[in-house]
């Protein structure tokens, strides 16, 4: 066993892949199990991982650069593009930056309203990754059934903001709308079909016997990890720390919710994955309470004055939420113009994918990499932005 | 006009390659990873394991033969599942009940060996470029393009980044284009019933084109590809 | 927040407090103390979280901010340490040793802006853009728009500056 892993030399391992002991494999980025397009170049040893390396770059649009030549409203349109599966987070965090930078109060309603559009679209991000870690451990149907109910959460979506992906709907100093008549029950009958699927989740994928023995102990996360590699969100609270932004530093009206911080102990891929569906529960609990709450008269936004000409005051700020993969925030820097001087997302993706996927990987089968991937939750365009 | 548009005329009057040294800052070493490779620079091992040939165009069959063939084509798309942008969020919806491209005889394949048609899903960057041109090479004939989203069809709201490529067509071929930051899933069955149509008629000849017209793509792909370090023929 | 401030100017020089909100404050700290400073937050003052490590391009005056943010779970509390450094000859101390993650935004601050990190692990290879042949492209003096346009193969198509379409359709008595 000793041998099988290469020497390491200055924190690099060094292997010799002429003496036919070690296999270079790379998955990606054109590869069906990889989570969007990144890739794994993968030291194999037999069908062992003896070490691992993540590239990224594949989806660098240069966000940041393009931030500091748009003036602050033209940067709306493109924030929500970091992360497709769950833009609600970076509308409301880009917004929310401003405005703190600005010294605006959001109306009540409107911080409503805002708590709803991401805890919806939090419904629709584990959805998403729920299909993934299905399919990644060999579970087509669940990813089947997964995606379906997902669909109905954006057509709740399209309903209520006029997209299914990109809803643009939160803007600085409020939100764009109200909901739509009858759209309540449209959600209860959703969050309805999305608890039975739950419910099934449980019996077919979590009580499975192939899915329990490929995952737990997969991936172990060990407390002492967590700072160092700086784990947040699900993966940190899969390994037992509690923690959560959303009851630590409450934004919005999180104070006022009544929910509880989900967490697990055992810290592989399967305490993951109990996290996460216990959280969607709570989401769904989360949604039905903000529904039943809400208030449905007052205004949704402040009055800006011309957005063209809108000045930031100089300064700089971080503003964080929690999104489906843990805590993600904005920075931004702001030098009193039209521009801001310089806007820094931090998405949790970004140590989770590189430095701890990294250090995973190692001693893992092949095959258990997507699962290992998947349980993270790692998503490509919010790394390299 | 403005100055981008004085910059756009300009660049559709005389379309050459660039002068890609914009370095204001001449006095500092930048980097530079700069390779080229072509096919006779390969080790005869390696050439070994690469095309030597050309692509070339291939002639239609006789008529009735060629309308059965594409008949027979045009039946059974199987779409290369990479997603190379936001675009592929949507291709997974596709392939559920809901919007279930498996009745339109398509389904997604996980290698370019095994599919005929490559969906491009938005925004290219340069990175990915270089793996795109390598995965089309590699799809065997016949083979499709359809070009998902806006960033591919004109740069769409990344027009000014650095790093992305703004129209796909002078890189690979493209039979269909579908608009839209996010098209529907709706709209991207819609590209596709559109391309069953051309390949019906005998119109989708993408593949004839890039063999065509191979060295301009190249030359094309180079432009951009810095450090292109593939071979020529990549299949 | 004002009190840890207090707390620490006895020991390192401090200087340009903000406090943004009660639960964050900005700082800026001498080149030389940074790491001292961030292993006495992390192991005395609990803040073992490195949220980012993120750059700021001052081209006026010539100089990169670094901007390091820390969070401490107890308190619940930010504290963001501002760097200064030279932009003509940036050079860092790594922080690699502290936090794992740290390399690989010192890998990413290396590409975009320039920023060198001796000691980093992989500081060196390209981390995102691959064949990039030309300056840092987060600099400020790095024009995105101009190299796209020279570069890349336009289509032709309509463009209009927002701030007079607007005032057009939007704000015409303004």
């Amino acid at each position: 066993m000793s041998d099988k892993y290469p020497p390491i030399v200055n924190g690099k391992s060094v292997y010799d892949l002429e003496s036919g002991k070690y296999l270079k494999m790379w998955q990606g980025p054109q590869h069906p199990g990889v989570t969007g397009n990144m890739s794994l170049e993968l030291i194999i040893s037999g069908d062992q991982i003896v070490d691992c390396k993540t590239h990224v770059g594949y989806l660098h649009r240069g966000f940041e650069k393009l931030m500091e030549r748009r003036r602050y409203i033209n940067c709306f349109p493109i924030v929500c593009r970091i992360c497709v599966p769950e833009p609600d987070t970076n509308e409301y965090l880009f917004a929310a930056a401003m405005e703190d930078l600005m010294g605006i109060e959001v109306p009540e309603r409107a911080k409503w309203l805002r708590t709803l559009n991401m805890e919806l679209s939090r419904l629709a991000s584990f959805l998403m990754w729920i299909g993934g870690q299905s399919g990644a451990f060999g579970h087509g149907t669940v990813a089947q059934w997964a995606l379906a109910h997902r669909d109905f959460v954006l057509d709740l979506f399209e309903e209520w903001t006029g997209a299914r992906i990109y809803h643009m709907y939160t803007t600085p100093g409020g939100v764009r709308g109200g909901t739509p008549e009858g759209w309540d029950n449209h959600v209860e009958r959703v969050l309805q079909g999305v608890e039975k699927f739950l419910t099934e989740v449980n019996h077919v994928m979590f009580n499975n016997a192939v899915f329990k023995s490929r995952a737990v102990g997969l991936g172990i996360i060990a407390p002492d990890m967590i700072d160092r590699f700086g784990v947040v969100g699900p993966v940190a609270r899969g390994s037992g720390i509690v923690r959560d932004t959303r009851k630590d530093n409450p934004y919005l009206i999180y104070d006022q919710l009544d929910f509880n911080i989900e967490t697990e102990t055992a810290g592989d891929v399967y305490a993951r994955a109990m996290v996460r569906w216990k959280e969607m529960h709570q989401a769904i609990s989360l949604i039905r309470q903000i529904i039943k709450r809400m208030p449905r008269t007052g205004p949704l936004h402040i009055t800006l004055p011309n957005v063209l000409h809108l000045k930031v005051p100089a300064g700089e700020t971080y503003v964080r939420a929690e999104s489906t993969r843990g805590e993600y925030g904005y920075y931004m820097v702001s030098d009193g113009t039209i521009y801001p001087r310089k806007i820094t997302v931090r998405g949790p993706s970004y140590s989770h994918a590189m430095a701890l996927l990294e250090h995973l990987a190692v001693g893992v089968n092949i095959a258990d990499t997507h699962g290992l991937m998947l349980s993270l939750h790692t998503y490509p365009p919010e790394i390299e932005r | 006009m403005t100055d981008i548009d004085k910059i756009h005329d300009s660049l559709e009057a005389k379309p050459e390659p660039a002068d890609t040294e914009t370095n204001n800052n001449t006095e500092r070493e930048w980097r530079k990873d700069e390779k080229t490779l072509t096919n006779s620079e390969l080790s005869l091992e390696e050439q070994d394991w690469f095309c030597d040939a050309r692509p070339q165009p291939v002639k239609p069959a006789w008529g009735p033969i060629e309308k059965f063939y594409n008949w027979a084509r045009s039946h059974s798309l199987w779409i290369l599942a990479f997603g190379t942008g936001c675009g592929a969020i949507e291709l997974r919806p596709l392939v559920t009940a809901r919007y279930d491209i498996s009745r339109l005889g398509m389904q997604p394949r996980p290698t370019p060996r095994q599919a005929s048609v490559f969906m491009i899903g938005g925004y290219v960057s340069i990175k990915t470029l270089k793996r795109i041109v390598r995965s089309y090479e590699q799809m065997q004939g016949p083979k499709f393009v359809v070009a998902v989203c806006s960033c591919a069809i004109n740069g769409g709201m990344y027009w000014d980044s650095y790093n992305t490529i703004k129209r796909i067509d002078h890189y690979i071929p493209v039979d269909v284009y579908v608009t839209g930051c996010m098209p529907r899933p709706e709209a991207v069955i819609a590209g596709f019933t559109k391309l069953k149509e051309l390949i019906m008629a005998g119109k989708a000849e993408g593949q004839n084109l890039y063999a065509e017209k191979f060295d301009w793509y190249k030359a094309n792909q180079k432009q951009v590809i810095k450090d292109w370090n593939m071979p020529d023929y990549n299949w | 927040m004002k009190q840890l401030d207090t707390e620490l100017s006895k020991q390192f020089t401090l200087s340009d407090y903000v406090e943004q909100r009660p639960e964050l404050a900005f700082v800026t700290v001498e080149k030389q103390q940074l790491v001292p400073l961030l292993t006495y937050l992390r192991d005395t003052k609990k803040y073992t979280h490195l949220v980012t490590l993120t750059a700021v391009d001052w081209l006026e005056v010539n100089q990169f901010q670094l901007t390091y943010l820390l969070h401490n779970y107890e308190t619940h509390t930010d504290i963001g340490i501002r760097v200064k450094l030279d932009r003509d000859n940036p050079v860092m101390e790594t922080i690699h040793h502290l936090w794992e993650q740290a390399r690989v935004y010192q890998r990413e601050l290396h590409e975009m802006f320039g920023i060198d990190f001796p000691g980093s692990p992989g500081v060196e290879e390209p981390m995102i853009l691959e064949g990039w042949q030309g300056p840092p492209v987060m600099r400020r003096d790095f024009d995105t728009a101009k190299y796209s346009l020279e570069t890349y193969d336009h289509r032709k198509r309509d463009t209009r500056e927002p701030e007079i379409y607007m005032k057009e359709k939007l704000y015409p008595e303004d």
